[in-house]
């Protein structure tokens, strides 16, 4: 594998491969109804305990959309600046599975609720656009549990009907890197966009991916496998690199790839042969009899449009335009809406400079050290542009700053208050600064004499003897002052 | 008299009720007294006898005769969900399934006032043209001994004819109300596509399904069809239009109205009774100030093929959620596939397996683009016909049914020549319009024959008015003896 100029390629024997890969990512909704019933879909509770006789397809049932996914689905739409199809139709995909109640799934086949978009990816090279070949809304299944019971395979339906948006991108990714900003950029639109919450770990964001390989050079695409249900970036990029370097491999050996669906075997890190093409269902998908065409009027479409909040995109152009942010500093701070968010009521009432410093630095450090998101920060937005107001209008210095923010970690303190009880503020009085430098250079007369005989470096050495005297709260910046105009 | 009261109309009974001159318990008792001793005609799949006087009871203590069905005792098809009382759908695989719900169209029913006795026989998920692929057995049609009642809503045909029930209600996906309707000498109305609630129906083809009313006479037919009627955000497919007071707007005034008779409905071998009961509907219209004026309906040859595709296609999927893992019949199998395999070959019955193959296959890579899409659009041309002809008549009359009823296994071994039966039903659905048919006359077996007048999407009152016109002048009378009662 070579990463020269941030390119991905599998080299053998002198002949160097390109790796296409494609996502589709499977987004779950978020709602709290499920797309065509009114159960719950909240995440971790007790089997079968959210499921309507709709979701478990008794008899005579019917479903009904709910009318918050569409607008979320839309809202995803715009997100991506893709396409909103006025009208598109639901499909059943037909197969049995014992966590399928219905014997199909509602899905939209030929005709998806959005068309073609886009997503910009922020490279090391530069910006890369992704193409987006269509998002649509289908049900999710349940859930078989086959290590419960020794004999029967337990069936858990809280998910059975869920809302999904499956958003499939064109063939557009090169590298492992690339697959990551994607995920990533993909999962911050929509939490932008408060349309899914993104969260990997409770299964709300998974991936098909499909991997395939040519020389560089080619024109012709090669023979795709399709890895199923993968759902962490780590494991997208373990399964993407081994199928790429298997495929390779078959290809050197004067082998020829077979169009399959594979799967990844997260304990041993390898992908497996789940069915052939051959092999492949007829879902013999037609449009569901139970609903009618989907229409939304322009109307519909333009009061959402109006409603999107801003996006990473814009409010990185903005961060660095109003704000003076590098693009570095910019995509950091925007790359999530809650940081973007925190960031915004610091900065709102603080030094912007100071904010991004203290955020991207000492925060983040801090919540990297405990694990935990910025929501859970233990410093709130408030207390800390106040913190940075202290530092700005010089009460204390930069260094003290950083032994208040120490006190305000455990249990979200008042910074001023902090600075109060302990007597940190700064002395910033030039009389009383005058003292403790006068005493400074009567104590040390040598020191003196050899920094006046050109010994310059010997400078550092006041200021640190005036710091440490004052504990650390004389004010640097007028030390350094008046001790030059001592000394010289 | 207890006889007398089963022999009342259901208009006639809920005034008897409200005018105090008899009780629900009274009531519901004769039926239940006549249906215990018909059971020869294997009308029932159910009972629930004891619950339904109990409720006539509890009716009676507290009445209250502003409800349309007062403490009226009904007995429903076997197709509807009905909370607490087994529904089978006329299927193995469904024997011993409680719902612990109600359909939409039961519940109205029930709002206003009714009492179910018991659940009705009918094809097998009704699939059927004759009542014969129920897995609870054959039934009889109360005008002969060993004839069927027609399909698939035929507990209900016979149940009504037979007087077991003052009305009843059905399911019509391709003639499935109007058929037995016809085979008995009843009255029964297939209402537009989504006039009446699909909900908790045990679903056969979803874009052809619809409820709809089985009685004695057309003005019992208006009041069971205000009552079915309900707009229902439980079903998609629900359309929310301007219901009429049927029954209080019910006259038989056809002065002006243009009927049209469409030429393709005047099929190669059809019994001369049904031509001469054709030209007496038409001679009744014109009598009565109505126009007759022939159209055309180009495409009628093309809605049998159509709709063994599109039924099919629509049932193979519906039925896909019995597969033994949730409720109803389960076999024991090695594995999930294994046990699929056994559930649903020992739970469906040929008829339901024929069905769902066909469907299977419409539906098939390679074979979609060549049926099910074809199908779909011929649909919409036979849909089209009945536009370009509603431009010139207000409603059409034809014949209900190419023959009067069977004898029980005349036709089992030849499902096409059963399917020829709906030739004349078939296109409504697939138009999604409203029909009704009537009884007119008698072949001269004696066996009933009805007519068919196809409205307007959802201009039930203009057929029910027509049917009301046609119901007068014919003065048709029912010759049952009630040989299966010793």
């Amino acid at each position: 594998m070579s990463k020269n100029n941030g390119e991905y390629l599998i080299i053998r024997n002198d002949n160097k491969y390109e790796v296409i890969i494609g996502l589709e990512v499977h987004a779950q909704v978020l709602s709290e109804s499920k797309l065509f019933s009114t159960s719950s879909t909240k995440f971790g509770s007790e089997p079968n305990t959210q499921v309507s006789l709709v979701d478990a397809a008794f008899p005579g049932m019917l479903p009904v959309i709910n009318e918050h996914c569409i607008k979320q689905a839309v809202k995803t739409g715009i997100g991506l600046k893709a396409k909103i199809n006025k009208r598109s139709i639901f499909d059943r995909k037909n197969y049995f599975y014992a966590d399928l109640p219905q014997g199909y799934q509602i899905s939209q086949y030929k005709d998806p609720i959005v068309g073609e978009g886009s997503v910009t990816l922020d490279m090391p090279n530069g910006e890369k656009n992704i193409g987006i070949e269509r998002l649509h809304l289908e049900q999710d299944a349940g859930k078989s549990i086959h290590d419960i019971d020794p004999q029967n395979t337990l069936v858990d339906l809280n998910r059975s009907g869920v809302a999904l948006m499956e958003i499939v991108s064109k063939p557009d990714l090169r590298s492992l890197d690339e697959v990551n900003a994607y995920i990533k950029k993909l999962r911050s639109i929509m939490r932008y966009l408060g349309t899914c919450d993104g969260n990997m770990q409770e299964g709300s964001l998974r991936a098909d991916v499909n991997v395939s390989v040519r020389k560089k050079g080619d024109k012709k695409l090669g023979t795709r496998c399709e890895i199923k249900n993968v759902n962490s970036i780590k494991f997208m990029q373990m399964a993407i690199d081994f199928e790429a370097n298997r495929q390779v491999d078959i290809i050197e050996e004067g082998g020829s790839i077979d169009q399959e669906t594979r799967l990844f075997d997260t304990k041993k890190n390898e992908t497996r042969s789940m069915r052939s093409k051959e092999d492949a269902h007829d879902y013999r998908y037609f449009p569901d009899p139970d609903l009618l065409p989907l229409e939304l009027n322009d109307n519909y479409i333009d009061q959402i449009k109006k409603n999107i909040p801003e996006l990473p995109d814009e409010k990185k152009k903005r961060f660095i335009e109003k704000f003076k942010l590098s693009p570095y500093e910019a995509n950091i701070l925007v790359s999530d809406i809650e940081i973007s968010k925190y960031f915004e009521e610091v900065s709102k009432n603080s030094d912007v400079k100071l904010a991004t410093n203290w955020i991207t630095g000492e925060l983040f450090a801090l919540l990297n050290e405990k694990n935990i998101e910025i929501t859970e920060s233990p410093i709130s937005s408030k207390n800390l542009s106040k913190l940075i107001n202290l530092i700005k209008d010089g009460t204390i210095s930069g260094k003290i700053a950083k032994s208040v923010f120490e006190i305000m970690r455990d249990g979200d303190k008042d910074p001023i208050t902090i600075v109060e009880e302990k007597g940190l503020k700064q002395q910033s009085d030039p009389k009383e600064l005058e003292n403790l430098i006068n005493k400074v250079i009567i104590e040390n007369p040598k020191n003196v004499e050899a920094y006046k005989s050109g010994k310059d470096k010997l400078f550092g050495f006041f200021v640190g003897q005036v710091m440490k005297n004052s504990n650390g709260k004389a004010n640097p910046k007028l030390v350094n002052e008046i001790l030059k105009k001592k000394l010289n | 008299m207890m006889s007398n009261i089963t022999d009342l109309k259901l208009v006639e009974l809920v005034d008897k009720i409200k005018k105090k001159e008899l009780s629900s318990s009274e009531v519901t008792i004769a039926f239940i007294e006549r249906s215990k001793k018909s059971k020869k005609l294997n009308a029932y799949i159910s009972e629930n006898y004891e619950n339904a006087i109990k409720k006539a009871k509890i009716f009676d203590q507290k009445p209250d005769f502003k409800k349309k069905l007062p403490g009226i005792p009904i007995a429903v098809k076997d197709l509807f969900c009905t909370k607490n009382i087994r529904t089978t759908a006329g299927s193995k695989i469904l024997e011993n399934f409680v719902p612990t719900y109600e359909s939409t169209v039961t519940q109205n029913i029930l709002d206003e006032g009714g009492i179910v006795i018991g659940k009705l026989n009918c094809d097998e998920f009704a699939m059927g043209s004759s009542n014969e692929t129920s897995y609870f057995g054959n039934v009889q049609n109360p005008v002969s001994e060993n004839l069927v009642p027609g399909g698939s809503s035929g507990g209900s045909s016979s149940a009504i004819a037979a007087k077991l029930t003052p009305a009843t209600i059905g399911t019509d996906t391709g003639g499935s109300i109007r058929q037995p309707a016809s085979f008995t000498g009843t009255v029964g109305l297939k209402p537009t596509y989504g006039s009446c609630s699909r909900y908790g129906i045990v679903a056969f083809a979803s874009s052809l399904d619809q409820a709809g009313p089985m009685t004695h006479d057309v003005k019992d037919c208006s009041l069971m069809l205000e009552i079915m009627s309900t707009y229902d955000t439980k079903d998609s497919t629900s359309v929310d239009f301007k219901r009429e007071n049927y029954l209080t707007n019910l006259n038989e005034n056809i002065k002006g109205k243009k009927i049209g008779i469409p030429k393709e409905y005047r099929v190669d071998g059809m019994p001369k009774e049904i031509d001469e009961l054709w030209e007496k509907g038409i001679k009744i219209i014109k009598e009565n100030g109505g126009q007759i004026i022939e159209i055309s309906l180009p495409n009628t040859n093309y809605a049998l093929p159509t709709y063994y595709i599109v039924a099919p296609a629509e049932a193979s999927s519906n039925l896909a959620r019995y597969d033994g893992v949730k409720y109803g019949f389960r076999s024991k199998g090695e594995n999930l596939i294994d046990m699929y395999e056994k559930t649903r070959s020992e739970g469906f019955g040929d008829e339901v397996k024929r069905r769902i193959m066909i469907g299977t296959y419409v539906l098939s890579s390679g074979y979609y683009d060549a049926y099910y899409l074809k199908a779909q659009k011929v649909r919409r041309l036979i849909k089209n016909d009945f536009d370009e002809a509603y431009k010139k008549v207000d409603a059409i009359l034809t014949p209900s049914t190419p023959s009067s009823a069977f004898k029980i296994g005349e036709k089992l071994n030849d499902p096409v020549s059963m399917y020829l039966n709906d030739i004349f039903t078939v296109p409504i659905n697939l138009a999604g319009l409203p029909a009704i048919s009537i009884p007119a006359g008698h072949d001269k077996k004696g066996y009933p024959l009805g007519l068919q007048v196809i409205g307007k999407a959802f201009d039930e009152q203009s057929i029910l008015n027509i049917a009301f016109a046609l119901e007068k002048n014919i003065s048709f009378k029912n010759n049952i003896t009630d040989w299966w009662i010793k």
